[in-house]
């Protein structure tokens, strides 16, 4: 180990410091430190984020810790995306933490575990490495979940969360043992060399003159591998069809933990879905593109439909966010570096609009989250006007209506889909997106054209819950109007990731 | 001067943005500050674009007062913005009746006075920028911006049944406009392919060469956009919903510019970007019959309906059969005339939503039975009404004559039973325009309730004056007008049509050229020939 390996996982030890020295505050002061924990995780996160900027230009790192570890753009892209998103949910959640009593330490602590193992699958270049971050962040999100402890339906999600999702992994684990024996790596280039070598011995088979640099890889157990990633993955992305967890979870949740699964762990499944697939085994692409296509079709039409016949907004928004995942895997479908930029910016621009509309969610909730349902939105146009202004704008943009980053990243998304000559997906996607048009329309019918049935209590919106609707909104409107610079960093990381695949130099 | 010349488009399109953003920080109380300042926003922004008029040049065929800045380089798409004859017509319509429309609503809406008035702006400048702008990306994101006031509007101030109508608007638009975005799409990347550029930029995309499958099922994609728009026959449905439930300033702007977008689309877009794909005798086919029915069926059920708004709402299907029928006639006669009546339909429907708003606003009913008699005590309404509805049936010397004559005229020079049958749909129009008129302005003065009603106060008679008189101007002198649409018919169907001026050297629009090999003498004289074949062509019109 070297002083510059450090360096490369110095946001990550920031971030397990930080969240130590959370929890033993925690432990060892009385009522009322509360405060000073969102705090400390602030800062831990600014240093993380700082200690990512340190490092740039991304572009020139050597990778770390013999490869396991690589700190690239596309890495620094998603480390920064979950700073952004769990700086927002730490900000937001300070209302919530206090309302419902939670033991505000632990709450923070795990964010930060959480946020580090995220930060580990973006930059991981192993799978070994993957599934450690993958774990760190899964069980410190599985305890999140429950944390209402003394409400069941949260402690059910956690379980329901927990059991499905330690099965997911193993079949990740088992894909990836596989993976081993098909390849005898697991480092993702390396997996990518030997299954590129495996092709040319094809090639070279087929003209006996050249012989054949490297044992034969098996292609079945390769095939079955490649399978068995899948599962796990899709699971973590909450794709169809290993998306039935996705709705009791995120409704039994806090809502503030519901929107950091729902934003940040999506971005971090997809950031580990997206290296070790066009990485590691983009040379196969023939054999799991169709895979992405009938997910992703599956998971919009699903999600969609589902979403269309459900009156409780945070289930609504579950079921859309399997949706958002079939929208994501369109773009991944085309497996191009416009498709994985595109990815990368609607990774972004989902965050910031659905952790704003969670955001409203959890603040309009009340105690012990009574309302929740669409019909407690009635008239809240006029009670709470500009709760319902930031509202309406962060469902415009999950519908997708221009000048909102909604809707540059699902243009960007069917873009990349129809340059990749996808057509049938794209018009079926972007027909799913009309639909979905609907359940997002009928939340502002209730907000502004339905007066209000009962007096329910609009508490005052306080500055930290101020800041992060503001901020959600102004990001939304600047990556709809303005997108270039987000733009351009995606699809910087992008060409870089998938720089040298084709000829096979790395 | 040169500053304002150079940079009157963004002006004229963002002054309501500034009114509307102004609004939001008035006070919620001060309802006649709201109120004066978006009536002044509204009739500054009139004001400006009325230059535009005058400084534009009809006789240069590329687009004026031409504005560009990169927008998203990466992308190719731009800020930029130009006119040529068609969209300046359009955009002086937008501006006036987007002045009337928010002129008519002081009286009419007291709730939510600010948030009005911020939507009705804010769909100003939507409108503005769907005729204005020159790249296909920034066209697509002001016709999709401009769903979400219009829905509000709708769904916040309509009447009965509003929720449903809203929706209905707002799902059946988005479900024609995501295709309309994969067609736009699969341009760009045509044009990617073929020049190596790209460019969202309209004047680009107008010179590709696409082989006709391919330009088929692009034109089916914006063809579902633009026919819902219109709305055209089958997809007619969601109008009379959202025309009935919107309040009278959103059925002036719905009727008088929203629906023109659909034809316009057809024209900037489907006819020069896809011409093999419009002149395709199955597409010609298809768009005939589907105008045709709706102009007939549009009238039929226009004589049969109970509601004042909702006959309005119907003929205005009928109407937009018209304009589809003339665009797609494809010949000079057919596209200028079919143009010129997107003009005639917006002041003439405008103005005659306006009517209906005014009766509801004194009564609160549209039910026809229930009036009759009314010009006894509304005698200036009554005349107005009178002038407002021969403009739509069609009467000469008002401006409905002038462009559902030449409509005809371009019908029957390539088939004489299109014309024949639409000329069911004038008739249709006068059964049931004076039927209405009969039934609500004559008889005897039998409800009580209608016996103390006021006449048109000054204001109310402003929204319908500058309306009343462009009607007589189109239909007395429609000669500037022709003039104006000119170069951009020429442009058309020398795309579509790339022959037609060689075998007609006569028709509206011919180039300059084929006059001069006729008299092969000086420019000037060429010149003089063009402006003599546009008065023969305004003369015969006439």
């Amino acid at each position: 180990m070297q002083t510059s390996d450090l360096i490369r996982i110095l946001p990550e030890i920031i971030l397990a410091v930080a969240g130590i020295v959370v929890m033993l505050l925690g432990a060892f002061q009385k009522q009322n430190a509360g405060r000073m924990h969102p705090a400390i995780a602030l800062l831990g996160l600014l240093g993380a984020a700082g200690a990512i900027a340190y490092q740039y230009p991304w572009r020139s790192l050597d990778p770390a810790f013999g490869g396991m570890l690589e700190l690239d753009a596309f890495s620094a892209f998603f480390h920064i995306l979950f700073f952004l998103v769990a700086a927002l949910v730490v900000l937001s959640s300070s209302e919530y933490v206090a309302q419902e009593r939670l033991a505000s330490g632990e709450y923070h602590a795990l964010l930060l575990f959480a946020t580090m193992g995220m930060g580990l699958m973006a930059s991981s270049n192993d799978l070994i490495m993957i599934f450690i971050g993958l774990e760190i962040s899964s069980l410190a999100s599985y305890i999140l979940v429950g944390f209402r402890r003394g409400v069941a339906t949260s402690s059910e999600s956690s379980l329901k969360y927990f059991l499905l999702g330690s099965f997911a992994t193993a079949f990740l684990l088992y894909g990836i043992a596989l993976m081993f024996g098909a390849t005898g790596a697991t480092n993702l280039t390396e997996i990518h060399l030997a299954l590129q070598a495996e092709q040319n011995t094809v090639t070279a088979m087929a003209s006996p003159q050249l012989t054949p640099l490297v044992g034969p890889v098996p292609t079945a157990l390769v095939g079955l591998s490649i399978a068995l990633l899948f599962v796990g993955f899709a699971f973590k992305v909450s794709a169809v069809p290993f998306q039935i967890w996705t709705p009791d979870v995120y409704q039994g949740a806090p809502t503030p933990v519901t929107a950091f699964l729902s934003t940040g762990s999506k971005a971090a499944a997809f950031a580990v879905f997206l290296r070790v697939f066009m990485v590691a085994l983009e040379g196969s692409a023939q054999d799991w593109v169709w895979l992405l296509w009938v997910s992703g079709l599956l998971s919009m039409v699903l999600g969609n439909l589902a979403a269309l016949l459900q009156t409780n907004i945070k289930r609504m928004l579950a079921y859309s966010s399997i949706a958002h995942a079939g929208y994501i895997l369109v773009a991944f479908t085309a497996h191009s570096e416009e498709g994985v930029a595109a990815v990368m910016f609607y990774l972004a621009a989902y965050a910031l609009m659905n952790i704003g509309a969670f955001a409203v969610v959890s603040h309009f909730g009340n105690r012990g989250e009574r309302y929740v349902e669409m019909e407690h939105y009635a008239g809240l146009g006029y009670r709470a006007p500009l709760l319902a202004a930031s509202m309406t704008v962060f469902l415009l943009s999950l519908i997708g209506i221009p000048l909102t980053g909604g809707f540059f990243g699902k243009f960007y998304i069917f873009r990349a889909a129809l340059h990749a000559d996808l057509v049938w997906l794209t018009v079926l996607g972007v027909l799913n997106s009309a639909i979905a048009a609907y359940y997002y329309l009928r939340v502002i019918v209730f907000m502004y054209m339905h007066p209000a049935a009962e007096q329910i209590p609009v508490e005052r919106v306080r500055p930290a819950m101020g800041f992060v609707l503001i901020f959600s909104m102004a990001a939304t409107f600047l990556l709809g109007i303005f997108p270039q610079a987000v733009l351009d960093f995606a699809s910087q990381a992008a060409a870089l990731l998938l720089e040298n695949l084709g000829n096979g130099v790395l | 001067m040169t500053w304002i010349h150079d940079h009157i488009l963004t002006v004229v399109l963002f002054i309501p943005l500034a009114g509307a953003i102004l609004i939001m920080f008035l006070p919620k109380e001060n309802k006649n500050g709201v109120r004066w300042a978006a009536n002044l926003t509204a009739f500054l922004g009139f004001l400006v674009s009325v230059p535009l008029f005058f400084w534009f040049d009809s006789s240069v065929g590329e687009f004026q007062f031409v504005e560009k800045v990169e927008w998203i380089p990466s992308i190719g798409a731009n800020y930029s913005l130009g006119l040529d004859g068609i969209s300046l017509l359009l955009v002086l319509l937008t501006t006036i009746l987007g002045f009337i429309a928010i002129l008519s609503s002081w009286t009419s809406i007291n709730e939510r006075l600010k948030e009005y008035y911020v939507f009705l702006l804010l769909l100003q400048t939507g409108m503005l920028g769907v005729f204005m702008t020159l790249d296909f990306f920034l066209f697509y994101v002001f016709w999709e911006v401009m769903l979400v006031p219009m829905y509000f509007l709708i769904g916040i101030w309509g009447g009965a049944r509003k929720l449903y109508a809203a929706i209905k608007f707002f799902l059946y638009t988005l479900v024609g406009s995501v295709l309309m975005l994969l067609g736009i799409l699969a341009l760009y990347f045509i044009n990617r392919s073929q020049t190596g550029v790209a460019t969202f930029d309209i004047v680009a995309l107008q010179n590709l060469n696409i082989p006709v499958n391919l330009q088929l099922w692009i034109f089916f994609a914006f063809f579902v956009a633009f026919a819902i728009k219109v709305p055209m026959f089958p997809f007619h449905t969601w109008l009379p919903d959202a025309h009935v439930e919107a309040p009278t300033a959103g059925s002036v702007i719905l009727a008088g510019v929203l629906l023109k977008m659909g034809t316009y689309g057809f024209v900037r877009f489907s006819l020069p970007m896809l011409p093999d794909a419009s002149s395709h005798p199955m597409v010609v086919n298809l768009m005939i019959t589907l105008s045709l029915i709706a102009i007939i069926y549009g009238g039929l059920v226009s004589l049969m309906q109970k509601d004042w708004k909702k006959l309005v709402a119907y003929s205005s299907v009928s109407h937009m059969g018209f304009i589809t029928l003339g665009i797609f006639t494809l010949n000079p006669n057919g596209l200028s005339g079919g143009i010129l009546q997107q003009i005639n339909h917006g002041i003439s429907t405008g103005a005659l939503f306006l009517i209906v708003g005014i009766i509801y606003e004194r009564r609160h009913t549209r039910e026809i039975s229930e009036f009759g008699g009314l010009s006894n005590v509304m005698p200036v309404y009554a005349t107005m009404f009178l002038i407002v509805a021969m403009s739509s049936l069609g009467l000469p010397t008002l401006n409905g004559f002038i462009g559902e004559f030449v409509i005809l005229q371009g019908a029957f020079e390539e088939n004489w039973v299109w014309a024949a049958l639409a000329v069911t749909g004038i008739i249709l129009a006068a059964a049931y325009l004076l039927w209405l008129y009969q039934r609500t302005m004559f008889g005897p003065l039998d409800n009580p309730k209608n016996k103390n009603l006021k006449d048109l106060n000054f204001r109310e008679m402003m929204t319908l004056v500058p309306l009343i008189i462009l009607a007589f101007w189109i239909g007395l002198y429609p000669k500037p007008f022709f003039r104006i649409l000119e170069q951009p018919v020429q442009k058309i169907m020398e795309r579509v049509r790339p022959a037609y001026y060689a075998a007609h050297p006569d028709a509206f629009g011919a180039p300059a050229r084929l006059n001069a090999a006729a008299q092969p003498s000086a420019s000037l004289e060429t010149e003089a020939a063009a402006v003599r074949s546009a008065e023969k062509r305004a003369g015969a019109s006439r």
